[in-house]
């Protein structure tokens, strides 16, 4: 029997999803905690030598692919000039490329933000500014300081064309750096994915910071991509659909985990009146948004302690429970599993409130303002309201006995509300949990990627 | 005289008001200004790249329509973007809505970047004049 093998190599547990070569079928998924004994290599043949075991009979592997979120995942900072322009595009080139952005710094930089950017623990640095022949001044300003400050993380340059001979010339041979196309060649147009698809490839060949996961890609392949990104394209395909296979149009993911809450959509997100009019930064057709603020373990106390705490009430509807101890319980044990019901009660009304909030971060906003024709409307970002399906992926949702309750929360009920979340999508669950090993066999067989998705990832 | 300053001039968003726009052109190039005349219902991008392929000092926004406040948002984020930080940014006509308070309304647009703000009524002759203050004597770089 042929097979693929698809690796995730997560912060907590690495997955494997053995696929079939030739039919569309999963043959079996394994996982097994990140490290044994400090070691990735070794937790990776652990979950190995379990599915073998769980399949039973022989299979020759044809070909491995990873994604990993290991250690943290791949982190950047990203660098602009003006935060809503330039700087709000590098970071969506960064968040496209499945990152974390752990910072994001317009204008030019001081010393103090210099240290801090030297102090932290990205892996990579976004540098953009200035449209294409635009400005000069902030960019030329950054890279001088990168360079005098000795930074050694990859450097990608994304900013105005007009001046990548002179930060070539700053960089010289002391700076590990890449020059690819504007991230905003022209005023409110965006253009990532140059920039993403570079981002990948430092990812690729400079994904040592893993501890073992050197040894671990001598074995498999290699690790091609941010579990994010895997995840990205995985939502890509599916709504864009393939040469052969129909997709599924204008598709939301909803990735709940302990950490965060990433919010996945395609969809170009147009007004759907034409009276209301489109304003500030292009959006993505592939979009992207992280909450670092908001997820079930880690990220359970900030959600608790900041804008989520009403929420949570509400959600837990009346039932007791002593807050602080329940938050404190998941803050400090990121690996525990609710054992009964109250537990998995309590783990619900988190996810209701990382599914609200970071819905309503995603998309876009009306604003209205008077004017001598009367009410006129503007829409900044994009407009869901007409969204076909809300997919639901991650532990939580694929545990739940009923995930379309936490799913339904990211939906709009209000009649007039200014916020575009969508109001009739149909829910769909990832309930193999395959998003991220679909991203990866899209890289081999995008039509076997779409055809089986649409096999395993159910309507609820 | 110095070399000609250029200017580019324009109205703004959906506005179609065309006869201020006339005159403001005729007058500008009569009092010795190089004025690159967009025309009415022009976009901020198309300000700014006028003035990125010309070379300009000044853009001068014309709103009559009273959708003013909403049009120049973030231009001079945009201007800041496109290396345009040192062209003045000018704005006049009926910029908002009915009648407002005067010291708020400029208010408003010196906080959104604006160097010159001029109420409905404003004489050309002083739009001119302040052109030749900050244009020739260097009276930016005291700012
Ligand atoms: C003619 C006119 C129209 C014509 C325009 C024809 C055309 N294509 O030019 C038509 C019928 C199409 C029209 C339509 C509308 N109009 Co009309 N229109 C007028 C009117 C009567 C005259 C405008 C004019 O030509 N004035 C003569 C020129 C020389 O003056 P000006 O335009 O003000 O420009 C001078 C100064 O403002 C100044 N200036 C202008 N820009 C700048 C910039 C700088 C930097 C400086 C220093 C100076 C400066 O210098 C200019 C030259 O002296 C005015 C009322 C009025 N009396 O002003 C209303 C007026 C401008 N319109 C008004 C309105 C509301 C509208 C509509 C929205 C009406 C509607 N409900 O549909 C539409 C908008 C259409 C659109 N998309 O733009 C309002 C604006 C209200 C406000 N801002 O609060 C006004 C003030 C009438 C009113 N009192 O209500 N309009």
């Amino acid at each position: 029997m042929d097979a693929y093998l698809f690796i995730d190599f997560g912060s907590t547990f690495t997955k494997l999803t053995l696929v079939d070569a030739y039919e569309d079928n999963v043959i079996a998924t394994e996982k097994s905690h990140t490290t044994v004994n400090n070691d990735v290599a070794e937790g990776y043949e652990k979950a190995l030598r379990m599915l073998r075991k769980k399949v039973g009979k022989a299979f020759n592997i044809k070909k491995k692919l990873a994604c990993s979120s290991a250690a943290g995942g791949l982190k950047i900072i990203s660098i602009g000039l003006v935060p809503e322009l330039t700087a709000e595009a590098a970071k969506r080139a960064a968040l496209g490329a499945g990152a974390k952005v752990i910072k994001t710094y317009s204008f030019q930089l001081n010393h103090c933000e210099m240290e801090e950017v030297k102090n932290s623990d990205a892996n990579i640095i976004l540098l953009a500014g200035g449209t294409d022949g635009g400005n000069s001044k902030s960019i030329i300003h950054n890279a001088k300081m990168i360079a005098k400050h000795k930074i050694s993380i990859p450097i990608v340059v994304g900013g105005n064309k007009s001046c990548t001979d002179e930060v070539k010339e700053i960089f010289g041979k002391d700076i590990e750096y890449y020059i690819t196309e504007n991230v905003m060649p022209k005023l409110n147009t965006i253009n990532i994915d140059p920039a993403r698809e570079i981002i990948r490839k430092i990812f690729m060949n400079n994904i040592t910071h893993v501890p073992g996961m050197n040894e671990v890609e001598e074995k498999i392949s290699q690790v091609i991509m941010p579990t994010p990104a895997a995840v990205l394209r995985a939502t890509e395909v599916l709504s864009k659909g393939s040469l052969r296979e129909s997709g599924l149009g204008d598709l939301a993911v909803v990735d709940i985990g302990g950490a965060t809450t990433d919010i996945h959509s395609a969809a170009e997100g147009y007004p759907i009146k034409s009276s209301v009019l489109l304003k500030g930064l292009q959006e993505p057709f592939m979009k992207r948004t992280v909450e670092g603020d908001l997820g079930l373990r880690y990220s359970a106390k900030s959600l608790y302690e900041g804008s989520g705490s009403l929420l949570l009430k509400k959600y837990l509807n009346d039932k007791k429970y002593n807050l602080d101890e329940e938050i404190d319980k998941r803050y400090k044990n990121v690996d525990i599993v609710p054992e009964n019901e109250d537990e998995r009660y309590f783990d619900e009304a988190i996810a209701k409130v990382c599914v609200d909030i970071s819905m309503e971060r995603h998309v876009g906003k009306i604003e209205s303002l008077y004017s001598p024709t009367g009410m006129i409307f503007y829409q900044e970002g994009k407009d869901l309201q007409n969204l076909s399906y809300l997919l639901g992926t991650g532990g939580v949702l694929v545990n739940s006995y009923n995930p379309k309750n936490i799913l339904e929360v990211g939906l709009n009920k209000e009649e007039n509300s200014m916020i575009l979340k969508p109001r009739n999508s149909k829910f769909l669950l990832d309930k193999e949990y395959i998003l991220s090993a679909m991203g990866l066999l899209s890289t081999i067989d995008e039509e076997k990627a779409v055809r089986m998705m649409k096999k395993y990832i159910v309507e609820i | 005289m110095q070399d000609k300053k250029t200017i580019v001039l324009g109205v703004i968003g959906s506005d179609c008001h065309a006869v201020g726009n006339k005159i403001l052109d005729h007058a500008l190039t009569e009092s010795g200004f190089n004025v690159v005349n967009i025309g009415v219902m022009s976009p901020q991008e198309d300000f700014i790249n006028a003035a990125i392929e010309t070379d300009a000092d000044v853009i001068m926004v014309s709103s009559l329509y009273g959708h003013g406040e909403i049009d120049c948002r973030g231009m001079k984020d945009k201007c800041l973007e496109a290396g345009l930080e040192d062209v003045l940014l000018y704005v006049g006509g009926n910029i908002v809505v009915g009648k407002q308070e005067w010291k708020d309304v400029k208010y408003r647009f010196n906080a959104m970047g604006f160097d010159r703000i001029y109420p409905p009524g404003t004489s050309l002759e002083r739009a001119v004049e302040d052109l030749r203050a900050d244009l020739y004597k260097d009276h930016r770089a005291a700012v």
